[in-house]
C-alpha cells in the first residue's frame, strides 16, 4: 500500500514555541484520515508544512511521493485545500473565487461545480464581504470539491456549517472516497470523524499520541461493566486491569482494560451472573482521555 | 416610548466612543485655518504681493477649478480662498464618517442590534448620529472663527468663514443621512456620500473655472454650475468681502430636507440592510481574472484609478501654472524655493516644472508602495494561503503585484507629465513638443520611485509583519532627505542617501543616463533580494 502523506519526526518551531515536536502521520492512498487534537495541538501547522507554506525544521515529510517544499507547485496540481479560517476577497463574488481557485489548481469540473452549488445551497453571486462564516466555508469547499484533485486536505471544514449542510458535506466526502480520493480531515466534531474516517491520528502538544482505526483505538480503552451477581464476589480488586471498582452486595460496577476483560468475566460467572451490562467506551471518552492528561495512557507505538 | 427615545443616551455613547478621534477631526482643521492665515500674512505682507497672488488665482482656470474663485486681495479674502476649498471638504468628510459609523457600521458590527433591541426608538440612532455630526460641525465653525479672530482678522469675516465651513459639513451630514438608508452596506454608504462630495466639488470647480473675471482682475463671478453645489453656496458667502450671510440658509435647508428624507426612508428599510440591495457580482469569473496576474490587477486597479484621477487634476493645475510663473518672477523667495526643491535652470517655468515634478514624483511613490503593501496584506489576512495552495509559485504570485506597481507607476507619471505638457503647450502654442518634453521629465522620476518599490519588495520579504511601518518610514525619510532636504539645506552627503536626490532636474537640465541606470540597478538588486527571500521563507499567515 502506498502513502499519500507520510510524516515522521516532524519538528517545527515558531521562535521559542515548539509547535510540532516529532510528529508522525501516515495517510494511505484512498483512505479518509481523521486528524484530531485539542486547540493548539499543531494540526494547522502540520497541514501548512504539507502544503509547502511553512518549511519543516527537521523530520521527514513526503506528500504524493514528492517533497512538499521543493515540489510544491507540481504537487498542488494534484491536491485541493480548504483552510480552517476562510477569508475571502471582499469584492470578489463567490463564483469568481471558485473559478479562480479551480483554474489556478489546474481545472474545474463545471458540471460538478453546478451540482455542488446546488447541494450546498450556495449563492455564487454574493460578494466575499457579504457571506456569513458558514457560507465562506462553503465557497472554499465547493472550490476544492469541484476540482479533480486526488488528495483533499481539509482543516476543520465544517466548523461553521449547519447540521443539514454537515450532512451534505458527509455525503460528498463519501462520494469522493468512493471515487478513490484520499482525504486528510482535521476536525473537532467527533460524530463527523466517526461517520467518515477509516483511520484517525490524535496529536497533542505537537506529537502523535494515537493512530489507528477507530476499532483499534476502542480496543485500547476500558469497558464499563455493570453486573448483578447471585452472591457477593470476592477480591475482584486484586485482579489486574480492573479500575474504579464499586461493590454493593451483589452489584458490581467497574471499568476494565480490554485485555483484562476475560479474567474478570470468568471470575464473575464463577459467582453466578444474574444480569450483565458491558459498555464499550464512547468516542467522547476516548478523545477526552487524550485531550486531557496523556501521561497515564500508552503511546500508540507500544500498544499496537 | 417615542420614535427617538434614547437619543440622548446614544449621543453620550457616541461621544464616549469618539472621545479621541472626534476632537482631532474638529481641532485639526481649525488649527490648519489659523496656520494658513498666519502664513498668508507673513508671505504677502505688502498689498502688491497680495494683488499679484490674487491675480494669479483669478486668471488661472485650473487654479479656480481646484480652489474656487478669487474675491479681492485683502488678507481675509486670501485666507478664505486659501482655506475654504480644502477645509470644507474635511468638514464634509468628518460628517460622513460620523453618520455612517454610528448608523450602518454599527448595524454591521452587531453593536446596533444590541442597541435596537434595547429601549430606544426606531429613529434614535439616526438622530444621534446626525446630532453628533452637526454639533461637531458647529464646534469646528466656532473654533475656526476663534482662530481667525485671534490671528487679527475682522470678526464678521471670521465668523462667516467658520460658518461657511460648518455649513458645508452640515449639508453632508444630511446627504450621508440619506446615503445610509439607500446603500446596501456601510462601505457603499460611504462611497455614495463621497461620490456626492466629489460631484459637489467638481460642480463648484467647473462653475468657478468657467466664471468671468471682472475688469479689476481680482474678482471672479462664478458660472451657474457653482450654484448647484453645497460647497459652491458656502464658498459664495465670500467671507471678509461680501459676507453674504443669507447664503448659509441654502446648505441649512438642504440639510433639513435630506434629514427629513433620511427619516422617511429609515422607516422603510430593515435593520442592517439598505433600500437598495447589493446586486451581487457575477456567478462565474471572467477569463481575465483566472491568473495570478489577473487577480493582482483586480485587487490593484481601483487604487490605481484613484491615483490616475488625482494625477490628471494635479497635472492640469501644474500645467496651467507654469507659464504664469513668469509673472511671479519678481518674488525672489519663490524662485529660491523652486531652485532648492530641485529646479536649476535659466528658464523659470522649466525650473518650476523640474521642482514640482520632483516633489510630485516623490508623492507618486506612494502608489507602488501601497500596491506592495496590498500584496503584504493578502499574506497577513490569510487570503494568500488559498492562492499558494494551488499550483501557483510564490515568485509568479508576487510578480503579478510587482508588475501592477511598476506599470502603474509609469502610467501615473505619463498621465502627470502628459496632462501638464498639454496644458502648458496650449498656452505656449506647441502642445505636441511640450507634451513630449514634460512626459519625459515626469518619467525621469521613475528610477528613484522604483528603488523605493524594490525596497518595499525586500521589506515584505524580509520583515512581513512590520512591512507597513518600514515602508512608510522609508518614503518619509526619502522625501525629507531628498526634495525637502534641498529646501532646509541638509549637507550633500546626507541628501545623497535619498534616491530622489539623484534624479536630474528635467526639463530644466539635460538627462544624464548614468545616475538613472545606477538607480535602476539598485532597484533590480533590491527586488531580486526580496524575490529570493520570499521564495524561501515561511509564509507569515495568521496563526
Ligand atoms: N505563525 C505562528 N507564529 C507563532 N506561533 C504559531 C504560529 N502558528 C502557530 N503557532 C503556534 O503553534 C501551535 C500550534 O498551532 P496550530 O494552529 O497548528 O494548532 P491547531 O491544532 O490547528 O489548533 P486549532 O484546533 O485551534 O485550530 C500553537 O501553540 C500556536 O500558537
Ligand atoms: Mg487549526
Amino acid at each position: 500500500m502506498t502513502s499519500a502523506v507520510s510524516v515522521s519526526g516532524l519538528i517545527k518551531s515558531f521562535g521559542r514555541t515548539r509547535a510540532l515536536d516529532g510528529l508522525d502521520l501516515t495517510v494511505s492512498t484512498g483512505e479518509v484520515h481523521g486528524f484530531l487534537g485539542p486547540n493548539g495541538a499543531g494540526k494547522t501547522t502540520t497541514i501548512r508544512v504539507l502544503l509547502g507554506l511553512l518549511r519543516a525544521d527537521s523530520g521527514g515529510v513526503r506528500l504524493l511521493d514528492g517533497d512538499p517544499w521543493r515540489d510544491r507547485v507540481a504537487l498542488h496540481r494534484r491536491l485541493a485545500y480548504v483552510p480552517g479560517d476562510v477569508t475571502l476577497w471582499p469584492n470578489l463574488s463567490g463564483g469568481e473565487v471558485i473559478d479562480l481557485l479551480g483554474h489556478l489548481r489546474g481545472g474545474l469540473d463545471q458540471r460538478r461545480r453546478a451540482e455542488l452549488l446546488d447541494r450546498f445551497d450556495l449563492d455564487p453571486r454574493k460578494r466575499g464581504r457579504a457571506y456569513s462564516k458558514g457560507n465562506r466555508q462553503k465557497v472554499a469547499l465547493v472550490a476544492a470539491l469541484a476540482s479533480r484533485a486526488e488528495l483533499l486536505i481539509l482543516d476543520e471544514p465544517t466548523s461553521g456549517l449547519d447540521p443539514l449542510m454537515e450532512e451534505t458535506f458527509r455525503q460528498v466526502i463519501r462520494e469522493g472516497a468512493a471515487e478513490g480520493r484520499t482525504v486528510l480531515l482535521s476536525s473537532h466534531i467527533l460524530a463527523e470523524v466517526e461517520a467518515l474516517c477509516d483511520r484517525v491520528s490524535i496529536i497533542r502538544g505537537g506529537r502523535t499520541v494515537e493512530t489507528g482505526s477507530l476499532g483499534q483505538l476502542r480496543h485500547l480503552t476500558r469497558t464499563t461493566v455493570t453486573a448483578e451477581l447471585i452472591g457477593p464476589p470476592d477480591t475482584l480488586g486484586a485482579l489486574p486491569g480492573v479500575h474504579d471498582l464499586h461493590v454493593d452486595g451483589g452489584r458490581v460496577h467497574c471499568q476494565v482494560d480490554n485485555d483484562a476483560l476475560n479474567p474478570l468475566l470468568r471470575r464473575l460467572t464463577d459467582v453466578g451472573v444474574r444480569s450483565l451490562v458491558s459498555q464499550p467506551p464512547t468516542l467522547e471518552e476516548l478523545f477526552l482521555r487524550h485531550y486531557g492528561a496523556v501521561t497515564d495512557w500508552p503511546r500508540s507505538g507500544e500498544a499496537r | 416610548m417615542n420614535a427617538i427615545t434614547g437619543t440622548a443616551t446614544l449621543v453620550r455613547l457616541a461621544l464616549r466612543r469618539e472621545r479621541v478621534r472626534l476632537p482631532i477631526w474638529v481641532a485639526a482643521p481649525a488649527l490648519l485655518v489659523a496656520l494658513q492665515a498666519a502664513n498668508i500674512a507673513s508671505t504677502y505682507p505688502a498689498e502688491e504681493d497680495r494683488i499679484a497672488a490674487t491675480r494669479l488665482l483669478a486668471a488661472n482656470p485650473g487654479l479656480r477649478l481646484l480652489r474656487g474663485p478669487a474675491a479681492n486681495s485683502s488678507l481675509g479674502a486670501l485666507t478664505f480662498s486659501d482655506a475654504f476649498w480644502i477645509i470644507a471638504v474635511l468638514a464634509a468628510l468628518m460628517s460622513v464618517w460620523v453618520v455612517v459609523r454610528h448608523t450602518r457600521q454599527d448595524e454591521e458590527s452587531g453593536r446596533g442590534e444590541m442597541i435596537a433591541s434595547a429601549a430606544v426608538g426606531p429613529y434614535a440612532s439616526l438622530a444621534a448620529a446626525v446630532g453628533v455630526a452637526v454639533t461637531a460641525d458647529l464646534v469646528l465653525a466656532g473654533l475656526t472663527a476663534l482662530g481667525l479672530v485671534v490671528s487679527g482678522l475682522p470678526v464678521a469675516g471670521s465668523a462667516a468663514t467658520g460658518l461657511a465651513i460648518g455649513a458645508s459639513g452640515i449639508a453632508f451630514a444630511g446627504i450621508a443621512a440619506v446615503a445610509v438608508q439607500l446603500a446596501s452596506s456601510a462601505r457603499t454608504a460611504t462611497a455614495l456620500s463621497l461620490a456626492a462630495l466629489g460631484a459637489a466639488y467638481l460642480l463648484r470647480g467647473i462653475g468657478d473655472a468657467l466664471g468671468r473675471v471682472e475688469d479689476d482682475g481680482l474678482t471672479v463671478t462664478s458660472a451657474w454650475p457653482s450654484w448647484l453645489s453645497p460647497l459652491g453656496w458656502a464658498q459664495q458667502v465670500q467671507a471678509f468681502e461680501a459676507n453674504k450671510w443669507w447664503l448659509l440658509a441654502l446648505p441649512a435647508a438642504l440639510a433639513t430636507a435630506t434629514v427629513a428624507i433620511g427619516v422617511a426612508l429609515a422607516g422603510r428599510r430593515d435593520h442592517g440592510l439598505g433600500i437598495f440591495t447589493d446586486p451581487g457580482g457575477p456567478a462565474a469569473a471572467p477569463r481575465s481574472l483566472l491568473s495570478p496576474w489577473g487577480l493582482a490587477w483586480r485587487l490593484q486597479r481601483g487604487v490605481l484609478l484613484g491615483w490616475a484621477v488625482a494625477m490628471v487634476i494635479v497635472g492640469a493645475v501644474v500645467g496651467s501654472l507654469g507659464q504664469q510663473i513668469e509673472d511671479l518672477a519678481r518674488n525672489a523667495r519663490l524662485v529660491e524655493l523652486l531652485t532648492a526643491l530641485g529646479g536649476a535652470g535659466v528658464d523659470l517655468s522649466d525650473t518650476f516644472y523640474a521642482a514640482l515634478l520632483t516633489l510630485i514624483g516623490a508623492i507618486v511613490a506612494g502608489f507602488p508602495l501601497q500596491a506592495m503593501l496590498r500584496a503584504n496584506g493578502e499574506e497577513s489576512a490569510g487570503r494568500l494561503e488559498h492562492v499558494l495552495a494551488t499550483a501557483v509559485g510564490r515568485t509568479r504570485w508576487i510578480a503579478g503585484h510587482i508588475t501592477c506597481a511598476v506599470v502603474g507607476t509609469l502610467v501615473l507619471l505619463l498621465v502627470l507629465g502628459g496632462v501638464a505638457g498639454l496644458g502648458d503647450g496650449l498656452v505656449t502654442g506647441e502642445p505636441a513638443a511640450r507634451l513630449i518634453t514634460l512626459s519625459a521629465a515626469a518619467l525621469v522620476q521613475a528610477p528613484a520611485i522604483l528603488v523605493l518599490t524594490g525596497a518595499a519588495v525586500a521589506a515584505i520579504a524580509f520583515l512581513p509583519r512590520s512591512a507597513g511601518a518600514v515602508v512608510w518610514a522609508g518614503l518619509t525619510v526619502a522625501i525629507l532627505l531628498g526634495p525637502i532636504g534641498g529646501v532646509v539645506d541638509l549637507p550633500g552627503a546626507v541628501r545623497d542617501l535619498s534616491p530622489f536626490t539623484h534624479v536630474p532636474p528635467a526639463p530644466a537640465a539635460d538627462i544624464p543616463a548614468a545616475p538613472l541606470l545606477a538607480l535602476l540597478a539598485l532597484a533590480a538588486l533590491l527586488t531580486t533580494a526580496g524575490l529570493i527571500r520570499f521564495a524561501h521563507r515561511d509564509l507569515a499567515l495568521p496563526a
